[in-house]
C-alpha cells in the first residue's frame, strides 16, 4: 500500500482546510502501523483515503500496485469487499440485525449462500468469544461485545488490510486490551493493520507509529 | 442473510414510520377499489332496471306514432319481416335483443283479444350464426345484458318475454297467454286453446303487467302470419339496445339500414344511465389522482426520511463493500413490498367496504371482484416504486465518508 504526494483539502465556511498535505507513505504487507496526532490533524482522513472511501485532491494511492482512485466507485467497493476491513470507533453494527446476521453482511455481499454464511459467521463469533451471543441484537450486547462483533465482521471476508479508527476509543481499559489483543493476533496472521488512536498504550502495541501534524506526516518512531 | 431479509427486518424495525405510508396507500387503494366495485354493480343494476322497462328502441312503420303503439299496439301499417334479418346480419354494435311482432285482433268467447306473433330468438340467432356475422356472433356486452352479472337473477321464459320482449324457443303449436286472457277464458298452463281455427298448447300464463300484454295471446310469428293471411310482414320490432351505443348514434344507424321504417328510442332513460356511468368513471379517476398525489408524496417523504436516518448504515454497508446497485435495490425492494402490501390490503378493505356499504349507499347487492386485485396491486406497486426511485437513487449516490461522520 502506497501513498504518493497525497493532499486532501475541504472547503469549510468558505475557507480551504488542508486535511492531508503532500503525504507520502509506504506500508508493507504484514505491517502494524499506529497513526497518532492531535484532533483535526488528518488521521481519519488518511484512513479513509487508504480505504478507497475518499478521493484525494492531489496525488495517488496504490494498492497491490493498482491506482485505487483510477478505478470506478463500484470497482473500489469491490476492492474493499475483497481486501479491506474497516473497524469503527462506534462499531457501526446494523441495530436491527443479530450478531450473527451482522457478521453475515460481508459474506452476503460476496455472494455466498446462506448456509456457508452462517457457518463462517458462527465460527468467527466463537473465535472472538461470542459463541453464546449469536442471536443477540447490538442493543442487547455490552460495548465490548459490540466491538468484538465488529471485529468478527471485519474478518468475515478474510481481508489483507484492516483499517481501524479509534477501535478502543469507546471502551474501558480492560475491554480495550482485549480488542488490541485481537488486532495483534490478526496482524500475526499476516494481515496489515493501520490503526488511528489517541491512546499511547494502544499505539505501543503497533510495530511502528506515524505522527500526523496539520495534515503532514512527521518523521516515524519505533 | 440476503437482501429480502435485510429489507424485511428494517421495515419492522421502524414500523411506526412505515405505518403512515402504508395507511396512505392502503386507504387510497381501498377507496378506489370500493368505488369501482360499487360502480360495476350499480351499472349492472341500472342496466337490469332498464331491461325491466322492456325495449328501449322501437322500429315502427313510418305512419305510426309512439303513442299509437303504446295505446293500441295494432296498426294497419306493416313492413317486411326481412327487416329483422337485415338487423340481425348487420354489424351494428349495441343491439341486444330483437323482437319482431305482428299483432292481429281475435275474438274468443265474444271477447276481443290480441293475437301477437313473435319470433323466438333461437331462429334469427341461428341465421346470423350461419352467416358467420351479425350481431349475435359477438359476445353480448350491452347495458341491457343481465345474464352476465355474477349471481344475478336469471329469468325464466315467461319473464323473459315480459321483461326482455324475447323468448328463446317457441314451436308452431305453442302459445303464451296474458293474465287477463287466462282469467277470462279460465285457461291454465297445459290447456288447449283454439284461435282462428288452430289449436295451441298453452305453455305459460304470463304474470299480470297492467299493460296491453295482459290481453295478448303470444304465438309463433309465422303461424300468426299464416292465420292472418298477411304473408311475411310485421308491424313492429322491439329492440333492447345498449344505452352507450344508443347515445352514440345507434338510432341513426338503424334508420340508415331501414330507411322505410321509423326508429324511436326512450332517450331520457338512456341519457340518465350514460350520465351516471360517466360521473362514476370521473369520480374514480379523481380518486385515483388523489392516491397518486397523496400516497406517492407520503411514500416519497417517508423514503427520503428513511435514507437520511439510515445514512450511517448505508455508509457502513458501502465500507463493507456494497456497491451502489445493492443500495438502490435495497430501497426499491422495500418500495415493492410496501406497494404489494398496500395493494393487497387495499383491495381487501375496499372490497369489504363495497360489499358492506353498497346495499346501504346504492341500494344494490355488491359481490367481490377478484380481477380488481390485479388492478389494485399494479397501481399500488407502480406508485410506490415511482415515489421511491429518487430517494433510492440518492441513497445509492451517498458519499460514504459523509455518512460516517465520526471518521
Amino acid at each position: 500500500m502506497r501513498l504518493e504526494a497525497v493532499s486532501k483539502s475541504y472547503s469549510h465556511r468558505g475557507r480551504m482546510v488542508a486535511a492531508l498535505d503532500d503525504a507520502s507513505l509506504e506500508i508493507t504487507p504484514g505491517d502494524f502501523v499506529a497513526v497518532v496526532g492531535p484532533s483535526g490533524s488528518g488521521k481519519s482522513t488518511l484512513l479513509l483515503v487508504l480505504g478507497g472511501m475518499l478521493s484525494p485532491s492531489a496525488g495517488q494511492v496504490f494498492l497491490n500496485g493498482r491506482s485505487l482512485y483510477d478505478l470506478s466507485p463500484n470497482a473500489r467497493a469491490d476492492m474493499r469487499r475483497k481486501k479491506i476491513g474497516f473497524v469503527f470507533q462506534t462499531f457501526n453494527l446494523v441495530p436491527y440485525l443479530t450478531a450473527l446476521e451482522n457478521v453475515q453482511i460481508p459474506l452476503f455481499l460476496a455472494g455466498l449462500d446462506e448456509a456457508t454464511q452462517k457457518q463462517r459467521a458462527t465460527a468467527l463469533l466463537e473465535r472472538v468469544g461470542l459463541g453464546d451471543r449469536l442471536d443477540h441484537k447490538p442493543p442487547e450486547l455490552s460495548i465490548g461485545e459490540q466491538q468484538r462483533v465488529a471485529l468478527a465482521r471485519v474478518l468475515a471476508n478474510d481481508p489483507e488490510i484492516i483499517l481501524a479508527d479509534e477501535p478502543t476509543g469507546n471502551l474501558d481499559p480492560e475491554t480495550g486490551q482485549q480488542i488490541l489483543d485481537l488486532l495483534a493476533e490478526m496482524n500475526r496472521e499476516g494481515r496489515t493493520v493501520v490503526m488511528v488512536t489517541h491512546d499511547p498504550r494502544a499505539a505501543a502495541r503497533a510495530k511502528r507509529t506515524l505522527r500526523l501534524q496539520a495534515g503532514r506526516i512527521m518523521p516515524t518512531t519505533n | 442473510m440476503h437482501l429480502r431479509k435485510l429489507v424485511w427486518r428494517e421495515m419492522f424495525e421502524r414500523k411506526n414510520q412505515l405505518a403512515t405510508s402504508f395507511l396512505a396507500i392502503l386507504l387510497g387503494i381501498a377507496v378506489v377499489v370500493s368505488i369501482k366495485n360499487i360502480t360495476f354493480y350499480s351499472e349492472k343494476a341500472v342496466a337490469a332496471q332498464l331491461d325491466a322497462l322492456g325495449a328501449n328502441v322501437l322500429v315502427l312503420p313510418k305512419s305510426v306514432s309512439l303513442q299509437d303503439y303504446y295505446s293500441a299496439d295494432m296498426q294497419n301499417d306493416e313492413f317486411p319481416e326481412e327487416y329483422v334479418n337485415r338487423l340481425a346480419l348487420s354489424d351494428l354494435q349495441g343491439l341486444d335483443n330483437l323482437s319482431p311482432k305482428l299483432s292481429v285482433p281475435v275474438k274468443l268467447k265474444d271477447r276481443g283479444f290480441t293475437l301477437t306473433g313473435i319470433l323466438p330468438k333461437s331462429e334469427f340467432q341461428a341465421k346470423a350464426m350461419w352467416a358467420g356475422a351479425g350481431i349475435f356472433s359477438r359476445p353480448a356486452e350491452g347495458c341491457g345484458t343481465v345474464a352476465d352479472v355474477p349471481g344475478a337473477f336469471r329469468p325464466e321464459a315467461k319473464e323473459m318475454l315480459v321483461r326482455q320482449r324475447v323468448i328463446e324457443d317457441l314451436t308452431d303449436t305453442e302459445a303464451l297467454i296474458g293474465a287477463d286472457v287466462a282469467a277470462i277464458l279460465g285457461t291454465k298452463e297445459g290447456d288447449r286453446l283454439d284461435v282462428l281455427g288452430r289449436s295451441f298448447t298453452v305453455t305459460a300464463v304470463l304474470p299480470q303487467t297492467g299493460t296491453v300484454d295482459d290481453s295478448r295471446i303470444f304465438a309463433h310469428l309465422h303461424t300468426v302470419q299464416e292465420l292472418a293471411g298477411k304473408g311475411p310482414v310485421i308491424n313492429a320490432i322491439e329492440i333492447v339496445g345498449c344505452c352507450k351505443e344508443i347515445s352514440g348514434g345507434l338510432v341513426q344507424k338503424i334508420n340508415k339500414l331501414l330507411p322505410d321504417a321509423k326508429v324511436v328510442t326512450v332517450t331520457q332513460v338512456v341519457d340518465t344511465q350514460v350520465k351516471t356511468n360517466g360521473m362514476m368513471a370521473r369520480l374514480s379517476l379523481i380518486f385515483l389522482g388523489i392516491i397518486v398525489l397523496v400516497g406517492g408524496a407520503s411514500i416519497a417523504n417517508y423514503m427520503y426520511a428513511n435514507v437520511f436516518e439510515r445514512r450511517r448504515e448505508i455508509g457502513t454497508l458501502m465500507a463493507l463493500g456494497a456497491g451502489s446497485a445493492v443500495i438502490l435495490k435495497m430501497f426499491l425492494l422495500k418500495a415493492l413490498l410496501l406497494g404489494l402490501a398496500g395493494g393487497i390490503c387495499g383491495y381487501i378493505l375496499g372490497t369489504v367496504l363495497a360489499v358492506a356499504l353498497g346495499p346501504r349507499l346504492a341500494g344494490i347487492p355488491v359481490l367481490p371482484m377478484p380481477m380488481l386485485v390485479l388492478w389494485a396491486v399494479g397501481i399500488s406497486v407502480a406508485i410506490a416504486l415511482a415515489a421511491s426511485y429518487f430517494p433510492a437513487r440518492r441513497a445509492a449516490r451517498l458519499d460514504p465518508c459523509a455518512t460516517l461522520q465520526e471518521m
